[in-house]
């Protein structure tokens, strides 16, 4: 029957409502500040957001939008091939391409969009995809489009992905790699001086997401390519408006003239509605904020730093470095489940994330640090582990 | 020329340390209805084989792969 692939997620859901437990798409009912909400009825920290720079709630973004609105009305009610291009996404695309000190740009309607119709279309078939094992589901559902041949190397491995380029010989010219700045589920940055240096050698094309890591990294927030100083190696950056930039949206730029032509032939961009021109007039003030205020990021980065610290001196199973996303892995999902209602009950919102959305059997409790968080929120969110220890849901030395 | 019995030799023996159910392993033994395999599993197993014959296994090929031997002869075409 059509329908028995989905009674395993059935089944689950059942499982959650028995234990009175809704995890996933939990509803905020309301919204406090960048940090802080109703959720199921409880005020809670917002831990799991990726609102990175707290800009969701800046009254200069919010005052942006509101002014576009009434400037603008609602909606495009078309895309951006027909009717749905206005003055303020061509300036935006104008701004995004200025941030990355490029020539071309595309602005896209989401972050997804942007990422799986660039994979998607870049390379076709004859091409070859050399992609990261742990790549966003937008990637890999992007390059499964693309008929090109595709093959993964392992998770930041730029030895494995050396030598598949070595494996391809001649063909190494014309693969596109794929890697991403930080990666979503485990907060951990791409090698991407050796990545970088590994295509230097070999050739082909770099594609690097820096969804998680724009605003987050670099000297003016580029990311984590120029946090490595490897941007001349990278032909295509993409990432999003949703997380740093706190709207929604997405964008890829290049300093290849031809991403002009490859605007018009990409379907999720042609085949969808252009984002609302608030959500553009608000990203244009975020992005023109995060150039302008580096304080912000310096201060994700003591938020990152305090929780990271905190939870880490508690023998919690966190990542090696600090960053933006801080997850604590855990092998058993039952207890996992429990960890996540338990860190509501005290006033917490975490992700909770089971495979194979996390790149591995475990199963996680993912944070996410903003620069709006202030110090006694990070505490309480440490609190709120130190919590799960006391009731002997978790050990301080390993997750069960 | 490696032939296909040597792949499927190999891969048989390759697959006996995640041939949990201790199953008779044949080019019909299917990877996941069988052996039971999840799908990380299968991409460790993917590793094993390209590491071994120095190769790579594009991904498109995975939807055509059932069996044990589906596999044998699709690394043997990668591998001439």
């Amino acid at each position: 029957m059509m329908f028995d692939k989905f009674k395993p997620m059935a089944d689950f859901q059942a499982e959650l409502a028995e234990r009175s437990v809704e995890p996933f798409g939990a509803i905020t009912e309301k919204i406090l500040s960048a940090t802080e909400g109703v959720v199921q009825g409880r005020n809670v920290i917002l831990a799991g957001t990726n609102n990175y720079l707290g800009l969701s709630f800046d009254p200069r973004c919010i005052k942006a939008a509101q002014d576009a609105t009434a400037l603008w009305g609602t909606g495009t009610t078309g895309s951006r091939l027909a009717n749905g291009s206005f003055a303020e996404h061509q300036a935006l695309e104008t701004e995004i391409a200025q941030f990355y000190g490029v020539d071309n740009a595309i602005v896209f309607s989401t972050g997804y969009t942007a990422t799986m119709g660039m994979c998607a279309t870049l390379a076709g078939p004859g091409d070859v995809i050399l992609l990261d094992a742990d790549s966003h589901a937008s990637i890999y559902t992007g390059v499964k489009l693309s008929g090109a041949e595709i093959i993964r190397f392992k998770h930041s491995d730029p030895e494995d992905l050396a030598k598949r380029l070595r494996r391809l010989g001649d063909r190494a010219h014309q693969t596109l790699i794929i890697a991403e700045g930080i990666y979503s589920m485990l907060g951990d940055v791409a090698p991407l001086q050796e990545i970088a240096a590994v295509k230097r050698e070999y050739g082909g094309y770099l594609f690097v997401d820096e969804a998680h890591s724009m605003g987050v990294m670099g000297a003016t927030g580029r990311g984590a390519a120029q946090a490595a100083g490897v941007e001349a190696d990278v032909d295509f950056f993409c990432g999003t408006f949703s997380k740093s930039l706190g709207a929604i949206g997405g964008f890829c730029v290049s300093r290849h003239a031809e991403l002009a032509a490859i605007r018009f032939c990409i379907n999720s961009y042609i085949f969808t509605a252009s984002s609302s021109p608030s959500v553009i007039a608000s990203t244009r003030e975020a992005l023109r904020i995060t150039a302008a205020e580096p304080e912000l990021q310096a201060k994700l980065w003591d938020n990152c730093n305090r929780l990271y610290q905190g939870l880490k001196s508690m023998g919690l199973p966190v990542g090696p470095t600090a960053s933006p996303v801080v997850a604590v892995a855990m092998e058993d999902r039952s207890r996992t489940i429990d960890c996540w209602k338990a860190l509501m009950e005290a006033g917490v919102y975490v992700n909770l994330v089971i495979p194979p959305a996390s790149p591995s059997t475990n199963f996680l409790l993912r944070n996410s640090v903003s620069a709006a968080h202030t110090s006694a929120q990070i505490d309480a969110i440490i609190a709120a582990y130190a919590g799960l220890i006391s009731a002997g849901l978790i050990t301080g030395t390993q997750a069960h | 020329m490696i032939d296909y019995s040597e792949y499927l030799s190999f891969l048989c023996s390759a697959l006996e340390s995640q041939n949990k159910k201790k199953l008779i392993l044949s080019e019909n033994t299917s990877l996941v209805a069988d052996i039971g395999l999840s799908s990380l599993e299968v991409m460790e197993f993917i590793e094993k084989i390209e590491d071994h014959f120095d190769i790579s296994i594009p991904l498109n090929i995975l939807p055509d792969v059932n069996t044990i031997g589906d596999l044998a002869t699709k690394v043997r075409q990668l591998n001439l």
